[in-house]
């Protein structure tokens, strides 16, 4: 991370080098949660970069007027005003995803992607590079959101976006098409949290052992 | 034998000291001290002058199984042909038949799981752990007779991969790799996990054959149909080696003599199941509850106390630390198998519980006796000293 406060180094260090989930370690609750399938969780990465990079920009364009001790009240009032306004697009024009996410658009509030950038970068920087900064973060979080329901989906249910891409499962093996044919199975494990976990795990050791630096002692 | 020594000697050559294929001399020394002693001396610390060590270890386990795996094949063959009318019913056949279809579990399981081990040996530039000779013959030996290849192959990749390398390789693991195999088929693919097709061979091919396990019966609410010593001798459907108590308790003997296997976790083991199992017939609320004793000799609690519990890495060191989490296995196993009637196998998730928790109990094991000590030392005196 050598020029840390360039424009582009804001915007791609958090995908990798200072990814906020894996290397961070923020914000893995909703990395469980809702990558059961990919549409949800390109969805919720979306909200997520919404949120993250306005409200590194309002409580930048506010940070010299916010008293430091009441700060953190005011920070949450920005960022649930945002997570409402999301919350309330999503339920108008994508309805049926907004359901399957329920509870867990709301909880965006407390992801601490969102909190840590706001503590962390808006304060001490100006709304341009803050707003970059939270745009970057939301974008090294969706990346692996991502990428973990791309594992979990086509392992757990052998499909991709609800479309069946290793064929279709009948009631019997002659019913079925594609890879089911020859008796491949779905993952049942896949589908369940701790596998989020272990996914999560795996991309650390593959990004860590290709990307040397990181390795912490 | 000299003849096999310049052989070896010559096929290792380019693997040598600066020589072309230097970085794959892991593998080739794998094979070396696999049938010779290896000729290197300790260099500091303790010189234990026997020759014990990891290889005779894993050996005697491997010995130890040998008795339940031979009735494990007998049995395959036993409860495949005994559903089918006219059937040649002596020793040979059946065990012929299930040798046939154990073989190549067996087989798949070493090559997968050796393959991994190698490449991990080379990529760390450290030598071939034995630990796995046991593991994979454990693996095949805990899986329903009928399970496709391909999920063995899988569960062992799993088990290798996330169970023992992410942690650092054979000795550094936290939970038991075999037991890490077993749990990922059981929670990936319930269907070939469970249910009343899966325990006797051909069972989903050919009509008529079927056979639940004593606690799958139990937990539908239906009959037995064994006696307790049919089941103490192991002629009932069940993984692969694990139906048969008898051949497991003459496996727990040999560990035990040589010294290999912990007796406390053993015996303690067995003490826990059956203060629970007799506590849950007096309370008597369902089949499974009013099961009684029989709990210690079906499913998998006598193979998984003798072989699973008694992993000298995942397990408790201290001996009172032994005592606690062999109890606590049985305790938990039963428990589990009675009030989740959706996880038959209590005895696999109580070890792998345990296992995590086995690190906790030494040290509350250590701490006491450090407390104890103080309270003997005479405080005083040390001050003044």
């Amino acid at each position: 991370m050598a020029e840390k406060n360039s424009i582009k180094s804001l915007l791609v260090d958090p995908l990798d080098d200072n990814n906020p989930i894996t290397v961070q370690v923020l914000g893995i609750c909703s990395a469980l949660a809702i990558t059961v399938q990919l549409k949800p969780a390109i969805v919720m990465a979306l909200s997520v970069m919404v949120v993250t990079g306005f409200s590194n920009l309002i409580v930048s364009l506010m940070r010299n007027l916010i008293p430091n001790r009441i700060r953190i009240i005011v920070q949450l009032v920005v960022v649930a005003a945002l997570v409402i306004l999301v919350d309330q697009v999503l339920k108008a024009y994508a309805y049926d995803v907004s359901k399957e996410l329920s509870v867990f658009v709301g909880l965006i509030i407390t992801n601490c992607i969102v909190m840590g950038r706001l503590e962390a970068f808006a304060l001490a920087n100006p709304p341009g590079k803050s707003f970059v900064d939270g745009i970057g973060n939301g974008l090294g979080y969706g990346l692996i959101l991502i990428l973990v329901a791309f594992f979990r989906e086509l392992l757990g249910s052998g499909k991709l976006l609800g479309i069946e891409v290793l064929g279709h499962k009948g009631a019997t093996l002659a019913d079925s098409t594609g890879l089911y044919a020859h008796g491949y199975e779905n993952n049942g494990l896949m589908l369940l949290s701790p596998m989020a976990l272990i996914v999560v795990g795996l991309i650390i050791w593959a990004q860590r052992a290709r990307n040397r630096k990181l390795i912490e002692n | 034998m000299k003849f096999l020594r310049d052989k070896i000697d010559q096929i290792k050559k380019p693997f040598g000291k600066g020589e072309k294929f230097e970085k794959f001399a892991p593998a080739i020394n794998a094979l070396d001290t696999f049938l010779y002693v290896p000729n290197h001396t300790t260099h500091k610390g303790a010189h234990i002058r026997d020759a014990v060590d990891l290889k005779r270890t894993m050996i005697t386990v491997i010995l130890a199984l040998v008795p339940a795996l031979i009735f494990g094949m007998y049995n395959a063959g036993l409860q495949h042909f005994s559903q089918i009318e006219g059937s040649d019913m002596t020793f040979m056949p059946l065990f012929l038949f299930g040798l046939w279809k154990i073989l190549p579990m067996i087989i798949v399981s070493y090559g997968v799981g050796l393959a991994i081990e190698f490449v991990f040996a080379i990529y760390r530039g450290h030598e071939v752990n034995e630990g796995y000779l046991v593991t994979g013959l454990l693996i095949p030996m805990i899986m329903p007779i009928d399970l496709p290849l391909w999920m063995l192959a899988l569960s062992v990749v799993f088990a290798v991969v996330i169970g023992k390398e992410a942690f650092g390789g054979t000795g550094m693991n936290i939970l038991n790799p075999a037991l890490v195999a077993r749990a990922f088929a059981f929670f990936a693919y319930p269907t070939f996990m469970s249910g009343d097709k899966v325990w006797v061979a051909d069972a989903t091919t050919v009509d008529g054959i079927s056979g639940e396990t004593i606690l799958g019966k139990l937990a539908a609410g239906k009959e037995v149909g064994y006696n307790t010593m049919d089941m103490f001798g192991g002629y009932i459907p069940g993984s692969v080696a694990e139906t048969s108590t008898l051949w497991i308790l003459v496996g727990a003997a040999i560990l035990i003599i040589t010294g290999v296997a912990s007796w406390r976790i053993i015996v303690s083991g067995f003490i826990g199941a059956a203060i629970m199992a007799l506590g849950f017939e007096a309370w008597g609320a369902n089949a499974l509850m009013s099961f009684g004793l029989n709990h210690l000799v079906v499913g998998g609690l006598a193979f998984g106390v003798v072989f699973m519990a008694t992993d000298p890495v995942s397990g408790a060191q201290t001996n009172t630390g032994k005592l606690i989490y062999g109890f606590l296995i049985g305790v938990f196993g039963i428990l589990i198998r009675v009030f989740n009637p959706a996880y038959p196998e209590g005895i696999m998730l109580a070890i792998l519980l345990l296992n995590v928790f086995a690190p906790t109990i030494d040290h509350y094991v250590i701490q006491s006796n450090v407390n104890r000590r103080k309270k003997r030392a005479n405080v005083n005196q040390l001050k003044t000293a």
